[in-house]
């Protein structure tokens, strides 16, 4: 069998966290009671005009300037026409021919970059619900602002549009547009995929895999219709152009409608709504405002910070903790720090969901005084560690949880006289240590941190028992 | 003669208390019962919320507090323009029953003056026609004769106007719908500029050139409206934000050294009676000192076309989410999803609307798009540009309203072309967005009125009223309905 390749081209719908739906004043709040967050706008009804939500149009931008894009100082609004239950006007408000960005990228990895054609601003559908037989339509999410971000076909494999995905999801997220949740739906995505042989230049026949809102379901279409693709070429058939549905329960993609099915928008530009501008003044703005983005902050933890790559991209994955991180780790070792989040803080933040929303215990600010502690000699690693456990159990700072005592220190002499007491009350186990046993000597230095309330340096503590005990 | 207006002459009774504004009230309620019968301008009555809103403004002048201009005003509405809880139909069998839940910019504006609303008038059905008679209500007749039409689309207001059942009405102008009903009937048009007045609420035909205008008995009833319904409206993006010059207090205007522009393409294909009417107030206008200019509009041969297309296009997306599912008509339940809703359009909107429709979803289908769509747009610019080098040599331009006067019944849907071309003198004006008016000029040798439209610069409407009432003036009211105006 000849070998193939894949080619996958996205179009990724990201559902913007503006308060207002984009054509009217209506909330965008996810999970309410039917039909409670519509008004005559949103639903289309006769009459009714949309009026553009100037902060969809600030967040695209923002989206646009993340991701490299260049934004389209003038862009408009076009109606892209269908008829579906969920769609109240029969056309949807969209851009077609002049998206407000167009021409940006993201990197991967592995050093490939995945061009983006374009971002563009439009409404949401609402939602048909499948009741006993029943379909019923919930209109609160129709109008919910959303960005299209159409890509090249660029990918060659599951792996990278997973990447692509997760690069974008936090992107996002860390500009502060979209929440990305796949699971509430404010991330979707369509693949289109086709096979070719190794080295060949031409595309071949695509199919378009529909809203898939998994990064699991997405992989294993991609992977299934990969093989179908391949199956089919290699016995002879040919791949038809259509749009296909993965089925979650059979694990398959199946047709939904080829080529000649294919709806005819009739695209035209929207006449109830105006031409958009966007300054030269508002870009400048929005770029200055622009928070440090993942790729960059990934650069300055493995850089600048000297951060084990996977420990960095752990940081970086959830923005929150970044921040607390950043926070915590100003004029300090960074490594501690990292340490202390990716440890024990992660332990309580087990899912997520936590690590997302990080409720943090503590301020960072706690965090960031017991490891200058730390850096200055005054807390061993050992007290360090059992004082943030503390700390995250009651949300203390570290001057309560710690006296004076100790953190003064233990000088040479009051660390050799309670390694003598250590040798003298614990005879067992200097004779297995005498007798070669090496791992009784765990039994002493036990000892010596209850006897110092963790104070004392187990290195120090080591080479002055073995030495008494000769 | 100095001619006021119908509005002027009833607000003076009203606060000179030689009458109350119920009395008022009932006396149009009893036009309406005695009259709509033969004319059909009504195609519902709203007498309690009418006899209630009089009422409370008799409460008002009874405590001497001030009134609005428009205040305790009967009035009509045409059945496109969305009134809460007051059935709205588009005059279309797809609307019947649906009653909408908000109000359109413009009616609530005027019912928060209380405005007196005694009903919804009749229209071509979604506005798609020049005589009426597309309305699933049958049309409306013409006050002259009743064997003639009212014109269209918004043929109920001025038929209502006309024939003394209501002191004004607003109706909307897509490519002369409201100055071809009013030249038609003896009376006073205003097609706003595009952006002048909210259609927030005015269920759309094409929504590029759709304006909300008045009919009304002269000029300067015409100006009392045009003052009211010209405001900013947040909630339609097209409305233009802007210091607003009234025009009620500005119509004693000077003509002398005012530039006429008279384009002559204009004047081609139209019946004598028309051209000689037009060419009298023409004269009426020199002696008043205007200037007349003669030039040309070449673009004027490609106006119709690039109306029907664009128009049809916008149409047949506004009108796409009549299903039948949420409100309005529906054609029963039986069969799936897709027969259900094909049977309630097929059904619900009659031939006209469903010929634009076929045209509009033709002219934007892949393939045809850059040939239609796309070719008539550019062409749009290129009418717009035509106006703007006609608007450097003149003040404001002269033309017939019509070419002909109010058809017979029945002779439009038996020549649909013919009827589209006598759209041709209003058209080209929705095309480039600009602000018009007919006025009443004369009569043919049948005696039915013919109109005199004034085409003006963007937003100048001042100029246009003005105009018209000196020309009134000029004329000793000798075109108005005198009827109505007693």
């Amino acid at each position: 069998m000849r070998q193939y390749e894949m080619i996958a081209g996205l179009e990724t719908h990201v559902e913007l966290s503006t308060k207002t739906k984009i054509f009217c004043g209506c909330t965008t709040a996810f999970g309410s009671e039917p039909n409670t967050h519509c008004c005559p706008v949103c639903t289309g009804m006769p009459g009714t005009l949309p009026k553009l939500n100037a902060r969809v149009v600030e967040y695209a931008v923002r989206a646009g300037l993340a991701t490299g894009c260049r934004i389209n100082r003038i862009s408009k609004m076009d109606r892209k026409n269908y008829v579906y239950p969920d769609l109240p006007k029969a056309y949807q408000i969209s851009q077609y021919d002049k998206p407000l960005c167009e021409w940006g990228r993201i990197e991967l990895s592995n050093g490939r970059t995945i061009r983006i054609t374009r971002i563009h601003i439009e409404e949401d559908a609402g939602k048909l619900v499948h009741v006993r037989g029943n379909t019923l339509v919930d209109y609160n999410r129709g109008g919910v602002p959303l960005i299209e971000i159409v890509t090249e076909p660029d990918f060659r494999s599951a792996d990278e549009i997973r990447e692509y995905l997760e690069t974008l999801q936090l992107t996002m997220k860390t500009i502060g547009v979209s929440d990305c949740k796949m699971q509430e739906g404010s991330l979707r995505c369509d693949v289109n995929i086709s096979v070719r042989p190794v080295g060949s230049e031409t595309f071949g026949t695509r199919t378009e895999i529909k809203n898939m809102n998994s990064f699991t379901y997405m992989e294993k279409a991609v992977a299934y219709e990969t093989e179908r693709q391949i199956d089919l070429i290699e016995s002879g058939g040919t791949v038809v152009q259509e749009t296909r549905r993965y089925d979650e329960a059979s694990g398959m993609t199946e047709s939904m409608r080829g080529k000649e099915d294919a709806d005819d928008y009739r695209y035209f530009r929207e006449p109830d709504l105006v031409t958009i501008a966007v300054t030269d003044e508002q870009i400048e703005q929005w770029q200055a405002d622009m928070p440090e983005l993942p790729r960059h902050r990934l650069d300055r933890y493995t850089n600048q910070l000297q951060l084990p790559a996977a420990d960095a991209a752990l940081l970086v994955k959830y923005p929150r903790i970044a921040a607390y991180f950043d926070e915590a780790a100003q004029g300090v070792n960074a490594r501690t720090v990292a340490n202390f989040i990716l440890g024990a803080l992660f332990r309580r933040l087990p899912t997520d969901a936590e690590k997302e929303n990080a409720a943090f215990p503590v301020p960072a600010a706690y965090l960031h005084d017991l490891a200058a502690l730390i850096d200055g000699g005054k807390l061993n690693m050992n007290l360090a560690k059992t004082t943030f456990e503390k700390m995250l159990d009651t949300g203390k700072p570290v001057s309560d949880l710690l006296t004076q005592a100790d953190l003064a220190g233990l000088d040479a002499e009051a660390l050799a006289a309670v390694c003598r007491a250590a040798v003298e009350n614990n005879p067992a186990a200097v004779a297995d240590i005498r007798a070669g046993k090496e791992k009784a000597m765990g039994a002493l230095i036990g000892y010596v941190m209850k006897a110092t309330r963790g104070k004392a340096d187990a290195g120090a503590a080591t080479a002055l028992l073995k030495q008494l005990i000769g | 003669m100095a001619v006021q207006g119908k509005i002027a002459a009833l607000r003076g009774r009203m606060l000179r208390r030689e009458v109350s504004c119920e009395e008022i009230t009932r006396a149009y309620l009893d036009a309406i019962e005695k009259k709509n019968g033969a004319l059909n301008a009504y195609v519902l009555t709203t007498p309690d919320t009418a006899l209630h809103t009089a009422r409370a403004v008799d409460a008002k002048i009874a405590r001497g507090e001030t009134l609005a201009p428009l205040e305790g005003i009967p009035m009509t509405l045409k059945d496109n323009i969305s009134t809460k809880g007051i059935e709205t139909t588009c005059c279309s069998r797809i609307l019947k029953g649906y009653s909408p839940i908000y109000n359109a910019s413009v009616w609530e504006k005027l019912a928060g003056q209380n405005a007196v609303l005694l009903g919804k008038t009749n229209m071509d059905e979604f506005a798609m026609g020049s005589t009426c008679e597309t309305s699933c209500f049958g049309g409306a007749n013409n006050p002259y004769d009743l064997d003639r039409v009212a014109g269209g689309s918004s043929g109920g207001v001025a038929s209502a106007v006309g024939g003394g059942m209501a002191a004004y009405g607003l109706g909307s102008d897509t490519g002369g719908s409201v100055r071809q009903p009013a030249s038609f009937c003896g009376l006073v048009g205003l097609k706003p500029t595009y952006g002048a007045v909210s259609r927030y609420g005015l269920i759309a035909y094409a929504s590029s050139f759709d304006q909300i205008g008045p009919i009304t008995v002269t000029a300067a009833d015409a100006a009392a409206v045009c003052d009211a319904i010209c405001f900013y409206d947040e909630q339609d993006s097209t409305s233009v934000p802007r210091r607003y010059e009234p025009a009620a207090g500005a119509l004693e205007q000077d003509l002398r050294g005012v530039r006429i522009g008279v384009a002559k393409e204009f004047m081609q294909a139209v019946q004598p009676a028309v051209l000689k009417a037009v060419e009298e107030a023409i004269a009426v206008y020199r002696s008043l000192g205007a200037e007349i200019v003669e030039l040309s509009l070449s673009t004027l041969s490609i106006a119709l076309p690039v109306y029907y297309i664009l128009a049809c296009a916008e149409a047949s997306s506004n009108l796409g989410r009549y299903d039948g599912i949420r409100y309005g008509y529906q054609a029963g339940t039986a069969g799936n999803l897709n027969e259900c809703i094909c049977r309630t359009r097929s059904e619900g909107f009659g031939p006209e609307v469903q010929r634009r429709i076929l045209l509009g979803t033709y002219v934007l289908s892949a393939g045809y798009f850059d040939a239609y769509y796309k070719k008539a747009q550019t062409l749009r610019g290129a009418v717009v540009r035509s106006f703007d080098e006609a608007f450097a040599k003149c003040d404001f331009l002269l033309a017939p309203t019509a070419p002909v006067t109010a058809f017979r019944h029945g002779r439009a849907a038996a020549n649909p072309i013919e009827t589209y071309q006598s759209d041709i003198c209003t058209v080209p004006v929705n095309i480039a967005g600009l602000p018009a008016l007919s006025l009443p000029c004369g009569f043919d040798p049948d005696g039915m009125p013919i109109g005199l439209q004034l085409i003006g610069r963007a937003f100048d409407e001042k100029t246009l009223l003005a105009a018209a009432h000196r020309f009134e003036q000029a004329t000793d009211g000798a075109y108005l309905c005198r009827e109505v105006l007693a």
